[in-house]
């Protein structure tokens, strides 16, 4: 086992940055530099760094307690879909990896393409159309397409699993499919699922932004980044900053799981570090 | 060949008409009668009744499905209840504006991604190589609606060289379309081009370490040229892959985009129609996005044919 100081520096700095977004997010239910639902039109729209660190809204509310509150939801959403993701597509994947030559294999993955086909932004207008907007459409939508994405990589991994030695002694001592599933392939795809879930939470975070952004996530009053960056379009001319901060924490929290996820990579999958360097 | 073109073609078929059930049925669920919607709260029963004969809403669900697709078939996508209008014709209106602005940005991405691409696996681990990686590592995290605000800010209100928005239609000239639709693909292909960029480099390393690479230099091709007449052509296949799933990304993302530039393109369209309540316009607009996306991944499938000759032998 290789000791805490030869991991890969990438874990360290997008482990910092996806924490410091956590305890953001996680501390402004208890506290945030200002109140966000109060209007002060004597101090809107400041520019950052007076007494406003990040600045004001053309409300007078101070930004970097709304990147605070907002993190809330675009950290929440995205997580949340990727929970979905892996819960429902992780079983498919293992059962069609399972059964390679049943026919309801083929149909699993016949599924999956199909779910393709359906952008995140697709299902969100369809969800959006038939029960109106709300940040839980956007967890649904990022969630369903992020479905086959799991499935496919689960199903991909245990299928090469399928043909070691391990599995075949597992089988002999009479274990059942479901049994071997669960108790053999599934912790040794875990770490391929780990990594992949830090890429899907990062572009569950884009998605998240692009949906509210055009109004079919999260709603008023709940700022959300996406949200923040409509509101700002009109303004960009003369307060610039308005469009700059909850874009840039958007970059920053995107960056941050992608380091992450290429640090773990690289841990957990050293054979793909080599081709990468 | 022709054994899998076929079964390319059914699977197709079948795509469509399942993602037309799904799309008809999350339709169909809508609370909330389009009828009444229409004609306002204070309406006669028996003016609801003649309006959703008039609409066909009277009819059974299965009746109206297939009614629906084989509309569609026909180029008929039924009336805007909103407008009024053909919304076959709206949307043909609005295609003019968002097809050409994700065309134009799949270009751009292309023509960006793959000589960079290319650079950085040549220069592996090099500075240009870090380079690179480092660019296209920022390029996966910005969000390409705010890149769009950015462009607008620096090249539409800084320095003025474009327009902050909206499109003069293809009348006012080639040129003017064009330059309106310039600052829109720019935000949209550079985010798309990082993440093409890394699978291109990624590939292309994986094919430089083949045997036939090295007998290609070995019979005196020098290393540019070898990894040009033979390594490009084999590093296009998980190229082509992601280019087939990126234009959905590209598609959505060109929706989204319009948002910033006022583009009068589908994004516009299917937006209103949510507030308006107008469910046949959404209808058809979903339809007509799915329907693309799988269009063309169909073609990208053929495109391997044409990549890779082993697979015209069998299956």
């Amino acid at each position: 086992m290789k000791g805490v100081l030869f991991l890969p520096r990438t874990i360290f700095i997008g482990g910092a940055i996806t924490a410091l977004f956590l305890l953001a997010a996680l501390l402004s239910f208890i506290w945030t530099p200002h109140d966000v639902t109060g209007v002060a039109i004597a101090q809107k729209l400041r520019p950052p760094f007076g007494d406003f660190i990040l600045g004001t809204d053309h409300f007078g509310r101070d930004l970097l307690s709304m990147v605070m509150v907002g993190a809330r939801v675009s950290l929440a959403v995205a997580l949340v879909a990727v929970g979905i993701g892996m819960g429902l597509g992780v079983p498919l994947g293992l059962a069609a990896a399972a059964r390679p030559n049943a026919w309801w294999s083929d149909a699993i993955m016949r599924l999956n393409d199909l779910i393709f086909a359906f952008p995140a932004l697709v299902i969100a207008i369809l969800i959006t159309a038939s029960f109106g907007a709300s940040a839980l459409n956007a967890i649904i939508a990022i969630g369903i397409f992020n479905i086959p994405v799991f499935a496919r990589l689960s199903r991909g991994a245990a299928l090469a699993l399928w043909q070691r030695e391990f599995i075949l002694s597992a089988r002999v001592c009479g274990k059942s499919d479901l049994r071997i599933s669960a108790e053999h392939i599934l912790p040794n795809i875990a770490n391929i699922l780990i990594v992949q879930g830090t890429i899907q939470f990062s572009l569950g975070i884009l998605a998240e932004a692009g949906l509210s952004y055009v109004g079919l996530g999260a709603q008023p009053p709940l700022p959300s980044w996406g949200r923040m960056l409509a509101d700002a379009q009109t303004m960009v001319s003369f307060a610039p900053h308005l469009a700059l901060v909850p874009g840039l924490a958007i970059v920053l929290a995107v960056l941050g799981l992608n380091l992450l996820g290429d640090g773990l990579r690289d841990v957990m999958d050293p054979r793909l570090k080599e081709r990468q360097a | 060949m022709i054994q899998f073109v076929m079964r390319r073609f059914l699977s197709l078929i079948a795509a469509l008409a399942v993602s037309s059930v799904v799309i008809f049925l999350v339709i169909e669920v809508a609370p909330g009668d389009p009828a009444s919607f229409m004609l306002g709260i204070n309406a006669q029963p028996d003016t609801v009744a003649a309006l959703r004969a008039e609409l066909g809403l009277d009819q059974p669900k299965l009746q109206r499905y297939v009614s629906w697709v084989l509309g569609m078939l026909q180029g008929d996508f039924g009336i805007s209840y909103t407008y009024r209008a053909p919304v076959g014709q709206m949307i043909a209106d609005r295609l003019w504006v968002s097809l050409p602005l994700a065309i134009y940005a799949l270009a751009l991405s292309t023509l960006i991604a793959i000589p960079v691409g290319a650079y950085a696996a040549a220069r592996r681990g090099r500075a240009g190589d870090m380079m690179v990686m480092g660019a296209t590592q920022l390029g996966v995290a910005v969000p390409n609606f705010w890149f769009a605000m950015l462009l607008v800010l620096m090249f539409a209100i800084k320095l003025q060289w474009f327009s902050a928005g909206g499109f003069p239609g293809w009348e006012a000239g080639l040129g003017q379309g064009i330059m309106a639709l310039s600052l829109p693909a720019i935000a949209l292909a550079l985010p798309q081009a990082a993440i093409l960029a890394r699978i291109m480099r990624s590939a292309l390393l994986d094919v430089l370490g083949e045997d036939y690479m090295r007998t290609a230099r070995a019979k005196g091709l020098s290393r540019p040229r070898a990894i040009w007449r033979h390594g490009m052509r084999n590093a296009m296949i998980p190229v082509l892959t992601i280019l087939g799933l990126q234009f959905s990304f590209l598609l959505a993302g060109a929706i989204i985009i319009e948002q910033v530039f006022y583009l009068p393109g589908l994004g516009r369209l299917v937006f209103q129609a949510i507030t308006q309540r107008d469910l046949i316009v959404v209808e058809s607009v979903v339809m007509l996005l799915v329907f693309t996306v799988i269009m063309v991944n169909f073609l990208v499938d053929l495109a391997y044919l044409w990549v890779d000759p082993r697979l015209r032998g069998d299956g």
